[in-house]
């Protein structure tokens, strides 16, 4: 019905369309006094972590994605391409994280050949803080941003209502706490490069262990000025088992007592053809 | 410093009028255009971010042309605001879609991508405005 008057007299709009959300909120009253649930949007509940080494940055993920108290991805991709110099990890509602990092991506491929300059990590943070707070935290993202730039390596923690962090190691999601726990035992300045993927690859594995929402696979991302290694998967923490019985019977196994064959004869009674009627 | 331009659009956590709908001839609301009525539903916006997303455009314009003012002066604002009313009149009958380039060449926005040129783009719309009405509506006469 509103969507009727607008086309009557003022051209559309593009962007957010507020439109069903009063009819959404009526349906879920409704649902939920039937005792069924609503559809649950699909989250990352997530670990994701990252850390500031000698040369640069070592993010990581897990990479298990649920939905309520299903799996619903066992080998997602949780470490985001923005630009080639930056990465960035996602927690949080899986779309929003993809969504985000994918429009600040686009956004800062343009402002470089704009400014015709590798971008900053500190730019893609502004972008990223602006555009969540703008939407007042209902955008689910919660992001471990990390890259190497002009001004060296750089690591940054957002969350979802806009507020962020620099700081030289961050974690993010569900199995945070028990991936910090790591961080702050372990944490050096200026590790070497294996120390650090280590240490970060030991601090995933935590979250995924002790956290029901993280699991699977552990996935690391080492950005370096120059040189980016996407590490998928870098370690398999959670391999499926290899069934050991087989129940598979031989050939041969059965004996053959008789054999008859009977021929078909098939032969050609009639033969029609119908044209179509292409008229 | 002047702080009357800086006067934003008001937020949602009031009932404001900004959800209003159409009045027709003699201050009665229109139900031919605009449907049926309800208190409720013209009172307090469906979504928290209603509000704010109708004005934020309008709310970063201001913010921006009134620290324009501070920092150069009046004249500044006033020519840029006097290029924006002479792009803007740069396009297509309402019903059918205009490019808007040369405004949004000004406005800096063909530089950037937002969630308004990925979601719900008008140009891909289902619904296709009334001509006649339309052209009542912008010309006045309605």
């Amino acid at each position: 019905r509103k969507m009727a008057t607008l086309s009557v007299c003022q051209p559309q709009l593009g962007g957010f369309s507020f439109e069903n959300c009063k009819r959404n909120a009526v349906l879920e009253a409704e649902v939920t006094k039937l005792g069924c649930n609503i559809p649950s949007a699909r989250k990352t509940g997530t670990t994701i972590c990252g850390v500031v080494f000698k040369d640069g940055i070592v993010l990581g993920a897990d990479t298990r994605a649920t939905e309520g108290m299903i799996v619903a991805d066992k080998n997602c991709s949780k470490i985001h391409y923005i630009s080639p110099n930056i990465y960035c990890c996602g927690a949080g509602t899986a779309a929003d994280t993809e969504m985000t990092t994918q429009i600040i991506s686009s956004n800062l491929e343009l402002h470089s050949l704009s400014t015709s300059r590798l971008p900053r990590v500190a730019t893609a943070n502004r972008m990223l803080k602006q555009m969540l707070f703008r939407y007042q935290g209902h955008i689910g993202a919660a992001l471990v941003l990390g890259g190497v730039d002009c001004n060296g390596p750089h690591l940054y923690s957002i969350y979802p209502h806009g507020s962020t962090d620099k700081l030289p190691y961050v974690t993010m999601g569900s199995g945070s706490l028990a991936a910090m726990a790591v961080f702050e035992d372990r944490y050096k300045q200026d590790m070497e490069e294996e120390d650090a993927k280590r240490l970060v690859r030991d601090a995933i594995a935590a979250g995924i262990f002790n956290d029901l929402g993280s699991g699977s696979n552990i996935d690391l991302c080492v950005i370096t000025k120059g040189r980016v290694d996407y590490l998928r998967p870098h370690d398999m923490a959670n391999k499926k088992g290899v069934r050991t019985g087989n129940y598979k019977y031989k050939q041969g196994t059965t004996g053959v007592l008789t054999k008859s064959v009977i021929k078909l004869d098939l032969e050609v009674v009639e033969e029609t053809v119908q044209t179509m009627d292409t008229s | 410093m002047n702080t009357r331009g800086l006067r934003s659009q008001p937020k949602d956590s009031v009932p404001v009028t900004g959800m209003g709908q159409q009045v027709g001839a003699y201050g009665v609301q229109d139900t031919l255009r605009s449907g049926f009525s309800s208190v409720k539903n013209e009172l307090l916006p469906s979504h928290a971010l209603e509000l704010s997303e109708k004005n934020f455009q309008l709310n970063q314009d201001k913010m921006n042309f009134s620290n324009l003012r501070n920092i150069q002066g009046l004249h500044a604002p006033l020519k840029l605001q006097m290029e924006y009313r002479a792009a803007r009149q740069i396009q297509r009958l309402p019903f059918l879609q205009s490019s808007h380039l040369a405004l949004d060449t000004l406005k800096g926005n063909d530089e950037s991508i937002s969630f308004e040129d990925i979601l719900n783009d008008p140009s891909q719309s289902e619904m296709v405005g009334e001509p006649h009405i339309m052209m009542e509506y912008k010309l006045g006469l309605m």
